[in-house]
């Protein structure tokens, strides 16, 4: 008997090594976006009674691969299995009658229905008559959120409780379809350390009761806390799995990471010049704390770090958007003050934002009014815009991004990910700005446009535009930065130079793991 | 540029509103004559100003409900000054409507700016607060023909060039907003923040005061829609333009204002308030009964909106297709 071979599952298993069969069994799942193969032909075993940690960077395929197992996204090729049958999950409720519920980052749950409603939504108790059974109901809610040991009254609303008790109530809620399969993507990421450890304890709990687990983490010291198992993603295929037990941090850290840089990045000398932009002491009240730093003209700064580690906000921060309790910001050596957006833009700080959809471009609004939208100051004459130099000015800058459109009246909608990305950096770059905060720069976009943007990206730091570069791709870190500060938990945690760089000192920082371990 | 505009929605209403006046001068054939297709359009001429003003508000993605009473409080107030001070030039009452109307658009803007309350919420608030200051300061009286100067009533209803004042006015409001709207940053504004407020945030677009501006716009042009209406009709009483706020947001919708915001334009409202213009005015020409122009008004409504939901369904799917492409 092969074990491991899928005709292996129905027949009992006397191999010692694997007490039990595999509930759920992926094999050779492949799935492809245009452009993009996000999940190349990975396996993926998930067994009773045991957590598998699922471990990536990002864009790993990790997201992807819980999409699919939750009936999201259909996969172009490979097979699922559970308990040795073929099936397949082809709308989201199909996988929920399977038995496979997830939790998620961002609780996916309703905000003004109470809490025993949102535990029962789509498949509460009825009585005979076919109405809902209220009663039963809240009983059988307040069993499920005793039995978690979660202190939550079944009766109020949602929208009442912190992040952490809505995260009980996903868990109860996963408990009340009686899933044999629960999906945990990121679940601590929200929580304080005194939640955390009552998470670990409901996760020991639902392990108890049989259901597989699969965690998914960027946290080491978690995976090796409470995971029995360990797949590991990279560029969406499967580059090892195993026993929790059989690896050390080091060895997860290298499969995560350790790859034939294949990208080309552009060649640069670096030749930072002067001190343009000056942050001291930036803190916030609940995002981030004492961040500071010094921007040189030319220079490229990358800011690494994991999801939720406050790159992000300071970034905002910075740009004007929300406001820092403390800190102080100079450029060009003298003091600014920089309180929205407008100041900043016209203090000569921009900012391109990472999530372009409902950030960067206006959907609606030619390519043309998109780029010139923040500049029109510039194309108009006594409060009124002169069409000519503002399509002037738009056809300039999206040339130099060597833009692919039909014409400059076309809708931005109608673009590709990546030409809306260029028109995003044009209408920046058309503000002549001093300093371009790119966040994520070439997320969810195509190797092509990626490169263009690299390419573009070391144009502008050649002529003397400093560039800050929030990026969670450790090669873009790597290839593009000329220093890079990790943030971890809202702080700086460690600064590194060009030559000093290497991806197991970055992730090591960002996820908190001493470098003395190493 | 013909092909692109022969395509587009403004072509269609155009084409309907032909259509429309072709099928009526079949049972009546003076409706084509052209002084009563400019009569037609003198009376749809304060729908015009005021559904130009609402382009405005809805494309910041706001709405403003309040625009009826705003004008039905100007008119009185504007009429019982005029019945007080009979002496009182006509340029300095329309100043004094202009920006009567202009304060209660700020008073919308500023609540839903300043205290972030809804925009439906708070003009339908301040819907009910306007017509009932109309009562409390008329007394529920009404303002009659007699009392008032001929000066104040026959401003709108003088004719230059062929046209009444009232027609110039309009006309010379949907130039301004053709400016306002395709040559000013603030026009731009309108669609960007109604498009993607985030984005206008990156922008350094500030959403709030935009979304003021829009307001103050669309109060001041219903102010001045105040004095014009009262005059015109040449009475003011509590009621005056009843429910005229639903024409006003049915031609924008007719017009292909989207309700969601970002999406519009100055022909959309203009024809928009158009094609209910003539239905009003020819429905009763042939003999119609009322309560049928009310069905017809409100099928031509669906069938705008059903159109816009299908041209917006199909766009919807090529972005959901991008949006999978990014992730």
């Amino acid at each position: 008997m092969l074990s491991g071979s899928v005709d292996a599952v129905a027949l009992p298993q006397p191999d010692p090594a694997r007490a039990e069969a595999a509930i759920l069994e992926l094999a050779g799942v492949s799935k492809t976006f245009p452009g993009v193969r996000a999940l190349s032909e990975v396996d993926l075993r998930l067994y009773p009674g045991q957590v598998t940690a699922l471990v990536g960077e990002n864009g790993a395929g990790k997201s992807t691969m819980v999409k699919i197992l939750t009936g999201i996204y259909q996969p172009d090729g490979g097979s699922i299995r559970m308990d040795g049958k073929a099936v397949s999950f082809p709308t989201a409720h199909h996988a929920s009658q399977a038995g496979i519920t997830a939790i998620h980052q961002e609780t996916v749950l309703f905000d003004e229905l109470s809490v025993a409603e949102n535990i029962f939504i789509g498949h509460a108790p009825k009585t005979r008559r076919g109405l809902i059974d209220v009663g039963r109901m809240q009983r059988e809610a307040r069993e499920i959120l005793a039995e978690i040991g979660a202190e939550i009254d079944a009766g109020v609303r949602l929208r009442d409780l912190g992040i952490a008790n809505k995260h009980l109530v996903a868990i109860a809620r996963a408990l009340s379809i009686d899933s044999r399969i629960v999906i945990m993507d990121e679940p601590t990421a929200a929580l304080s350390h005194k939640e955390i450890q009552e998470l670990y304890a409901l996760v020991e709990q639902l392990k108890g009761q049989g259901k597989a687990i699969l965690f998914i983490s960027h946290k080491f010291d978690e995976i090796f806390r409470i995971a029995d198992r360990y797949t590991v993603f990279r560029d969406g295929a499967l580059v090892g799995d195993g026993q929790i037990a059989d690896v050390t941090q080091d060895e997860l850290v290298r499969m995560m990471v350790g790859r034939s840089v294949d990208q080309i990045f552009p060649r640069r000398d670096h030749r930072p010049g002067e001190a343009v932009l000056e942050v001291v002491g930036y803190s916030h009240p609940t995002e981030f704390e004492d961040v500071g730093f010094t921007l040189r003209r030319g220079e490229i700064l990358g800011f690494y770090g994991l999801v939720g580690a406050g790159r992000s906000e300071f970034m905002q921060a910075l740009f004007g958007i929300t406001h820092p309790s403390k800190g102080s910001v100079r450029i060009d050596g003298e003091d600014a003050v920089i309180r929205s957006p407008a100041e900043a833009v016209r203090a000569g700080i921009v900012y391109v934002p990472e999530d372009r959809g409902r950030q960067g471009a206006v959907i609606g609004l030619p390519i043309f009014q998109n780029v010139t939208l923040p500049s029109l100051a510039r194309t108009s004459r006594h409060g009124f815009i002169r069409l000519a130099e503002e399509f002037a000015l738009a056809r300039d800058y999206t040339e130099r991004l060597d833009l692919r459109a039909a014409s400059l009246d076309q809708d931005v909608g109608n673009l590709s990910g990546g030409n809306q990305q260029k028109v995003v950096i044009a209408k920046w770059l058309a503000t002549q700005p001093r300093v371009i905060i790119l966040d994520e720069p070439t997320k969810g976009i195509d190797i092509g446009s990626k490169a263009a943007v690299h390419e573009f990206m070391a144009e502008l730091a050649g002529q003397g535009l400093a560039v800050v570069m929030v990026s969670s791709e450790i090669p873009e870190i790597l290839g593009m930065s000329d220093r890079v500060i990790v943030m971890r938990e809202g702080r700086i945690v460690a600064e590194f130079d060009r030559d000093e760089l290497t991806p197991e000192r970055l992730v090591r920082h960002a996820a908190g793991i001493s470098e003395a371990a190493a | 540029m013909i092909r692109r505009f022969l395509r587009s929605r403004e072509a269609i209403l155009l084409g309907a509103i032909v259509l429309l006046i072709l099928l009526i001068s079949t049972r009546f054939e003076g409706f084509v004559a052209p002084s009563n297709l400019a009569n037609v359009f003198n009376d749809t001429s304060p729908l015009i100003i005021l559904a130009l003003g609402q382009m405005a508000v809805i494309l910041t993605r706001c709405i403003d409900l309040s625009v009826a009473a705003n004008l039905a409080l100007t008119g009185m107030v504007v009429a019982m000054l005029n019945t007080a001070a009979p002496g009182m030039p006509i340029p300095l009452i329309i100043l004094i409507a202009l920006a009567l109307g202009a304060i209660m658009g700020a008073a919308n803007g500023l609540l839903v700016w300043k205290l972030g309350i809804p925009p439906i919420v708070v003009t339908l608030g301040t819907l009910t607060i306007y017509r009932g200051i109309i009562f409390v300061i008329s007394d529920g009286q009404w303002i009659n023909a007699h009392e008032m100067s001929p000066a104040f009533k026959a401003f709108p209803r003088a004719v230059i060039l062929g046209l009444p004042v009232l027609s110039w006015i309009a006309i010379l409001v949907i130039a301004a907003f053709a400016v306002l709207i395709t040559r000013t940053p603030l026009g731009r504004a309108f669609f960007a923040v109604g498009g993607n407020p985030h984005a206008a945030v990156y922008t350094g677009i500030d959403v709030g005061r935009t979304q003021f501006l829009a307001f103050v716009i669309s109060g001041t042009l219903a102010g001045l829609t105040g004095y014009l209406w009262v005059a015109r009709y040449a009475v003011a009483y509590v009621d005056i333009a009843g429910g005229f706020e639903l024409d006003v947001i049915a031609a924008c919708v007719i017009g292909g204002i989207s309700i969601a915001g970002g999406a519009g334009s100055v022909g959309g409202a203009v024809l928009g308030a158009l094609f209910l213009g003539v239905i009003k005015n020819a429905l009763p020409v042939i003999d119609v009964s009322p309560f049928w122009q009310l069905a017809i008004s409100g099928a031509a409504i669906i069938v705008a909106v059903a159109f816009n939901a299908r041209s917006q369904r199909a766009k919807g799917r090529i972005i959901l297709k991008r949006a999978e492409h990014a992730t």
